[in-house]
């Protein structure tokens, strides 16, 4: 069976030294972790292609993230379907990597949600190992790093990675293609067209924290009000100095009737019940 | 030439509903191939600890395989931590497990339920390849379309993901929570030809697990 380079999910220390008073002080043995196997067939895209078919995996959606001059938002929505069939409304694509650091998932729920959490674990031995943060460039890089090494298998991650650090806001835009984009504006997901069309619209660098939200929510609204595969809630964060709050959390039939509330039709003619005979 | 197929589907459904201080898991056991039906009396449903049960329906080789793969390591756990895993714990190495096997997938719909630590019931749903999420309630497999949007008639409860958050509706009592998943059963069976024959039905709570079978329609 071919093996994978598994160097990406091998952890920072090496083996303990030996003779040392005490013993060990951290179980390497234990955290090592078995290699992903390939199946052992003649035609590895066709096989990946038809188990897609298949098993119908989660899927996500509608995500953007813009840096601002008060820090970044990041917004979502929270629909996950499987095929055709809507299998949550509830599923979280702002994963919190760590108190200052945001990502975001879209694709296949559990590539982003498996590659987000081990690029949190990455992060957090960086911190124990160097006595500093991760820096947002440094965070996007080890997880770009990890996905390039897998292209061409058939991963589906679509993501933003969004932060705080020395350097002020950050915002890199990561996929499974092996893509690493900075910038400042950004969505992702099938529902991206319609939230850009809202976002680019009412951007501007300077606004307050509540603007951005409010602009943030209203672009995820309209892409879930045109794309079948976005809905459910629109949560919006905000990542600062101090790291990221969550502003909102509204469900998107609500903010409809806000948005566009009814109109009474002026009522010319009423209807009375039949008198009965 | 007839190439290997290594999956086959064996149909099936499992349900799990979660409330304050119980779950309830349940499960057909009708296995079939096709149209034929080779089984009438296979469970679906896996006890992995004592506040933690899984049910899975799909590929049954699969199913077999990843149960017996789970309670494996469920006992290196209890060796090297003394104690047995919760269900949150149990919930994150399965969605590994899953994932570790994303270029050759587990073809298995998972379902986990039980008790986390405070004691408050939880259910786990899972996709094919490891993503999860703890939800109140959950169907999977080919009766999951028909049941899915009666529990979520009887038992949505606003999202956890609304800012501020809001209460969660007054929840089922465990009586009436075992009542619905037979109710929701029957009505799956009458229209999904994978389901029926007969329903095992796994009730945890703070005294353990409790286990009932009953009859659904066997044609």
């Amino acid at each position: 069976m071919m093996k994978l380079d598994m160097s990406a999910l091998e952890t920072q220390f090496g083996a303990p030294a030996a003779g040392e008073d005490g013993g060990l002080l951290f179980d390497v043995d234990g955290a090592s972790m078995p290699a992903m196997e390939f199946p052992n067939c003649p035609d590895f895209d066709r096989f990946q292609a038809t188990t897609k078919d298949m098993v119908k995996n989660k899927r996500g959606t509608t995500t953007l993230a813009f840096i601002f001059d008060k820090g970044v938002i990041v917004a979502a929505d929270s629909r996950a379907s499987m095929g055709g069939y809507i299998s949550s409304q509830t599923v979280r694509k702002i994963i919190e990597i760590n108190p200052y650091m945001l990502g975001t998932m879209a694709g296949g729920a559990a590539d982003c949600q498996f590659w987000h959490r081990n690029l949190g674990t990455k992060c957090r031995l960086h911190e124990l190992a160097n006595k500093r943060r991760i820096s947002v460039t440094g965070a996007s890089k080890l997880l770009a790093n990890i996905l390039y090494s897998y292209r061409g298998m058939g991963l589906s991650i679509g993501t933003m990675i969004a932060g705080w650090d020395e350097k002020g806001p950050g915002l890199y835009y990561v996929d499974s293609e092996g893509a690493r984009l900075k910038g400042n504006r950004f969505s992702v997901g099938s529902g991206s067209l319609y939230a850009y069309g809202i976002l680019d619209e009412g951007y501007r660098f300077k606004m307050s924290v509540e603007e951005a939200g409010e602009l943030a929510r209203r672009a995820i609204y309209h892409a879930t009000f045109r794309d079948g595969a976005s809905g459910g809630c629109v949560s919006v964060y905000h990542v600062g100095p101090d790291g990221w709050k969550k502003l909102s959390g509204d469900d998107v039939g609500e903010l409809h009737f806000q948005y566009y509330p009814v109109q009474k039709t002026p009522v010319e003619q009423e209807m009375t019940d039949a008198s009965t005979a | 030439m007839a190439r290997f197929d290594p999956y086959e589907n064996n149909g099936g459904t499992c349900v799990a509903v979660a409330g304050d201080g119980y779950c309830v898991v349940a499960a057909d056991t009708r296995l079939s191939v096709g149209y034929s039906i080779l089984s009438r009396d296979q469970s679906k449903i896996s006890e992995l600890a004592d506040k933690c049960v899984l049910a899975s329906s799909g590929f049954q080789g699969d199913i077999k395989a990843l149960q017996k793969n789970l309670a494996a390591k469920e006992l290196v756990y209890e060796h090297n931590h003394n104690k047995k895993m919760s269900c949150p714990a149990m919930a994150q190495l399965l969605s590994n497990t899953l994932y570790y096997k994303r270029f050759f997938p587990y073809y298995t719909f998972n379902v986990l339920g039980g008790l986390d630590s405070q004691g408050k019931g939880c259910v786990f749903t899972y996709d094919a390849v490891g993503s999860y999420e703890r939800t109140g309630y959950s169907a999977q497999g080919t009766g999951a379309k028909l049941i899915m949007p009666v529990l979520d008639n009887q038992l949505k409860s606003p999202s956890p993901l609304l800012l501020p958050a809001q209460d969660a509706v007054t929840p089922l009592s465990e009586s009436d929570a075992v009542d619905l998943v037979k109710d929701v059963f029957a009505s799956a069976t009458e229209r999904d030809i994978y389901t029926g024959d007969k329903l095992e039905i796994v009730v945890i709570n703070s005294s353990g697990i409790h286990r009932e079978c009953i009859e659904l329609r066997k044609d």
